[in-house]
């Protein structure tokens, strides 16, 4: 949860900001979500790489660089929550990929963020998608078995899509931790014992808080985690720091939700395709939900009543939900066709929204940052063709902190390559 | 965070090519069975006589006849209807046009507002094959036991009860090509379903289809057997797998020739000794029904250099390859897939999960189309199954943005008629055609929209889903007595 004074420094010196425009979007039918509300026909003041202004009937400085939306939807950027966008390059080469990277030694503490290349060739593809920002979430190496003996996949990141050198937003976002039959099936092979590790692995974090001057002199018993994982489950015990949980089925949505009642957690439950059944306890309990609608089928014995409502009956219970895309990176633009599968299946078309943006920039800590067009906050802005929902529609304009994004990418460069064709000159000629 | 579409393009990755089935061939043996002195002593020893041995039971649900009045029409011909009638009589389309005089006895249903498809079509499902629960027990996709095991049969692995049955079904879902996976070489044969739920795969069996063969390129083959210290561990090895296979399956092509010459002439009253017949084997069996075509090749081939390759070894032994499944790089040689008749079967979104499927580009429908080439899209999934229209309308924004103008008359083949071509339907379903089976879908709004669900689903004119009458929404045996309603339309 801390925020990266340093990258926000370094950014102000070097970044993007120094070549931030003044920019108005003219004409907008503006869904801010923020409290400035909703205009059809409005304007976003764009200035030293934040929103300076939302409105009717703004004053617009000279020299202002217009956009004129023509009538046309803008959005904060969207969020790409629980993703491995900027972390992963090619998920079945192992060598491309640094999202995955828990140790014996560095589990809690593994910070994804150290890996995030704000040059992946992804980022862009993400981007003309309407994509600003990601939560990025590391996920344990290997597979099956091969997990080994880890609990904590490690600390998520809130990048920028800008794909400058100063993209971190946050670091220690929150502590990823699966507790459903993935981890179970690498960790004694049942829920109980990933929920028992979990308990005894704060336990320790716990008695090591208390006891930290004989654990440096050498004189307290040893503990199984090391001192970095140790220190990294503090913010978690405290309470500052969330712990995002990998779970799927009642009766473990229900033993997590009386755990961080008992041990005063900071929880976002994640997948939770029964939440459905149990909304009321989790709308009671206050924790938000991480979700892919899609999942509507029986994958596994711990999701047998996967439906598609479960976004809509959460959310109608007064739960906070967070819509993700698939979680490997190059599907990050996806996301706002999985909140338009949710709204087709019951969720009001504005909660689909906010599902992408406001709520996750709420619930990982950002929402200073980003999330909503409000006076102050970066401008992360997507000019619409048409119902950002609907596959049909294209971002025209997107801004990442004030800048204007070109809305091309390697994939584009490849249609255009193709697009033509010309006997006598190979295509490999044509860039 | 378990949950991801991560699983899936592994799963794609295991695409297998799988041999058609011989039920269309004719033989001297089986012209001349009639006579009691030629009819076969051994049955099951020559393929010839023995082409259907898992014959379809399939039955259409009743059918009264009705029309769709009112609705926005996609014919899957190129046409938009606007105002447009269905006519279905006897579970088949009977007329399809604007203004249309309702004959006696066939029920109006209101459709103002809303859409009317094809049912969709998807030309690669690993469904009941891969079923769900994803648990050790219903993984039964890949016979990674060998690189060529086109001796195998997906309709073997087919549990019917398959959740993912319905929920495709919701998603107006009508037809499938139940492909074995990708990783061997030659991964056996496909079958065609009609997505009506049985009790049994032969319930289900599309009738009159063709059977496909699974092909794969690439990386599976070479990351499953090379994995295992075996070849192929290379392409250069795959290539070398298909080839010496294809000189086995032509060889035992000629030997049953000769039989059969042998043997009319036996018949025919020349020599006193009927001829010995080859010994048959299961394997050379799909591939020679590819070489007399009546199997289809689906050929799972992601780069283009290697549809290439592929498309070199088709004319080497003489035969065709009906699609290219995945073709992330088809876009690359639209000209040479035009040029040899043969479709690609590729996904809206899905790239970049691995190396041979990092130049995939979302405007790879729209410049095949643009190409004159046979564009299809295929889910390959389970969930993506279940919004195939969407996944063309992301290729179709894809390729508007490009400046490519294709309309949605046009774009709704690619999970229509295309598919339909490239499984051997086409005559049958696929299109809104009078004449063809009554498979199609009453959609609450435009298919290409996000937001669109299906209302109401036919197979062969029989109702088989209805969002609105849960005695029209099947739930598979496994979902039966589970606590919760899992199913769209229902509300706790």
């Amino acid at each position: 949860m801390k925020l990266v004074k340093l990258s926000l420094a370094a950014g102000l010196l070097f970044g993007t900001q120094a070549f931030a425009e003044t920019i108005a979007i003219t004409h907008a039918q503006i869904i801010s979500l923020g409290k400035e509300g909703s205009f059809k026909d409005g304007t976003v003041l764009v200035r030293d790489g934040r929103i300076a202004g939302v409105g009717a009937n703004l004053a617009i400085p000279a020299g202002t660089r217009i956009i004129d939306a023509g009538g046309h939807i803008v959005t904060p950027g969207l969020v790409a929550s629980g993703s491995s966008l900027g972390a992963d390059e090619v998920e079945g080469e192992a060598s491309a990929n640094d999202g995955a990277g828990a140790t014996d030694e560095l589990s809690a503490a593994f910070d994804v963020s150290l890996g995030i290349n704000p040059a992946s060739m992804l980022i862009p593809v993400a981007r003309m998608g309407g994509v600003t920002r990601a939560v990025v979430t590391p996920e344990l190496p290997g597979r099956g078995d091969k997990k080994g003996d880890r609990l904590f996949a490690g600390q998520a990141a809130v990048i920028d899509l800008s794909g400058s050198a100063n993209s971190i937003t946050l670091r220690h976002a929150a502590l990823a931790v699966d507790l459903g039959s993935g981890a179970a099936g690498h960790l004694g092979g049942s829920h109980a014992s990933v929920l028992q590790r979990l308990e005894a692995d704060l336990d320790e974090a716990a008695s090591f808080a208390a006891n930290r001057g004989l654990y440096e002199h050498g004189t307290h018993r040893p503990y199984r985690q090391s001192k970095e994982d140790l220190e990294a489950l503090q913010p978690i015990l405290q309470g500052k720091e969330p712990l995002l949980v990998g779970v799927h089925r009642v009766a473990d949505i229900r033993r997590v939700i009386e755990l961080g009642r008992r041990l005063k957690l900071k929880l976002i439950l994640n997948g939770a395709e029964e939440g459905w059944m149990i909304a009321g306890e989790i709308a009671a309990a206050g924790l938000p939900v991480l979700l892919d609608p899609q999942y509507d089928l029986p994958e596994e014995f711990e999701q047998l009543n996967a439906r598609l409502e479960n976004a809509a009956i959460l959310a109608a219970a007064g739960v906070t939900i967070v819509v993700t895309p698939p979680h490997t990176g190059d599907y990050a633009r996806q996301v706002r066709y999985n909140a338009g599968y949710a709204v087709a299946h019951g969720l009001p078309w504005e909660a689909g929204i906010a599902a992408i943006t406001s709520n996750p920039a709420r619930i990982f800590g950002f929402a200073a940052s980003a999330g909503r067009i409000e006076p102050g906050l970066d401008a992360d802005l997507v000019v619409w063709s048409g119902d950002p929902l609907e596959m049909l529609s294209v971002p025209e304009h997107v801004l990442v902190k004030g800048i204007e994004q070109s809305l091309t990418s390697r994939a584009q460069a490849l249609a255009r390559r193709y697009a033509v064709s010309d006997p006598n000159q190979p295509p490999t000629y044509r860039h | 965070m378990k949950k991801t579409l991560a699983a899936v393009p592994l799963l794609a990755a295991l695409a297998v090519l799988s041999a058609c089935a011989t039920m269309s061939v004719t033989s001297p043996a089986t012209q001349a069975a009639s006579s009691p002195k030629e009819s076969p002593a051994f049955p099951g020893l020559d393929p010839s006589t023995d082409s259907d041995p898992f014959p379809s039971t399939y039955r259409a649900l009743p059918s009264n006849g009705f029309a769709l009045v009112g609705a926005t029409i996609l014919t899957g011909t190129g046409s938009r209807i606007e105002n447009g009638t269905v006519i279905v009589e006897n579970g088949k389309i009977t007329a399809v046009g604007a203004g249309l005089a309702l004959p006696a006895g066939v029920q109006p249903i209101d459709a103002r507002g809303k859409f009317v498809t094809p049912g969709i079509i998807d030309a690669h499902s690993h469904l009941g094959v891969y079923a769900t629960p994803q648990v050790w027990a219903n993984s039964d996709g890949n016979e990674a036991t060998d690189p060529n095991t086109a001796q195998v049969w997906a309709e073997h692995s087919v549990w019917p009860q398959d959740p993912g049955f319905v929920r495709a079904l919701e998603g107006g879902i009508t037809t499938l090509e139940i492909l074995p996976g990708s990783a061997n070489l030659f991964g056996g044969r496909s079958v065609a379903l009609k997505n009506l739920p049985g009790r049994t795969v032969q319930d289900m069996k599309f009738p009159g289809a063709p059977y496909g063969m699974k092909m794969a390129c690439g990386e599976n083959p070479k990351r499953v057997y090379g994995g295992k210290g075996r070849s192929p561990s290379t392409r250069m090895g795959n290539v070398y797998g298909y080839r010496k296979a294809w000189i086995e399956a032509q060889d035992y092509r000629r030997r049953w020739d000769e039989y059969h010459k042998k043997l009319a002439d036996f018949k025919a009253g020349k020599g006193d000794k009927a001829p010995d017949a080859p010994k048959r084997d299961l394997q050379l069996d799909t591939l020679m029904g590819v070489l007399d075509g009546s199997i289809l090749v689906q050929n799972h081939c992601y780069r283009a250099d290697e549809m290439a390759q592929m498309i070199a070894i088709s004319h080497e032994f003489g035969f065709h390859i009906s699609m290219f499944h995945h073709g992330s790089e088809a876009y690359k040689i639209a000209d040479i897939l035009k040029r040899e008749d043969i479709c690609t079967a590729t996904w809206g979104e899905w790239w970049g999960f691995k190396m041979e499927s990092f130049d995939g580009i979302e405007e790879n429908a729209a410049l095949l189309q643009n190409g004159g080439a046979c564009v299809v899209i295929h889910s390959d999934d389970a969930i993506l199954t279940q919004h195939l229209p969407q996944e063309a309308a992301i290729a179709l924004a894809a390729g508007r943005r490009l400046g490519i103008a294709i309309d949605e008359a046009e774009a709704i083949k690619w999970v229509t008629a295309n598919p339909a071509k490239a499984i051997g339907v086409l005559d049958k379903t696929g299109t809104l055609e009078p004449g063809k089976m009554a498979d199609l879908v009453l959609w609450s709004a435009d298919p290409f929209s996000v937001y669109a669900l299906a209302e109401k689903v036919y197979i062969d004119g029989g109702l088989a889903y209805d969002r609105r009458d849960p005695t029209r929404q099947p739930l598979s045996d496994f979902e039966l007595g589970q606590a919760g309603p899992a199913h769209p339309g229902d509300r706790p």
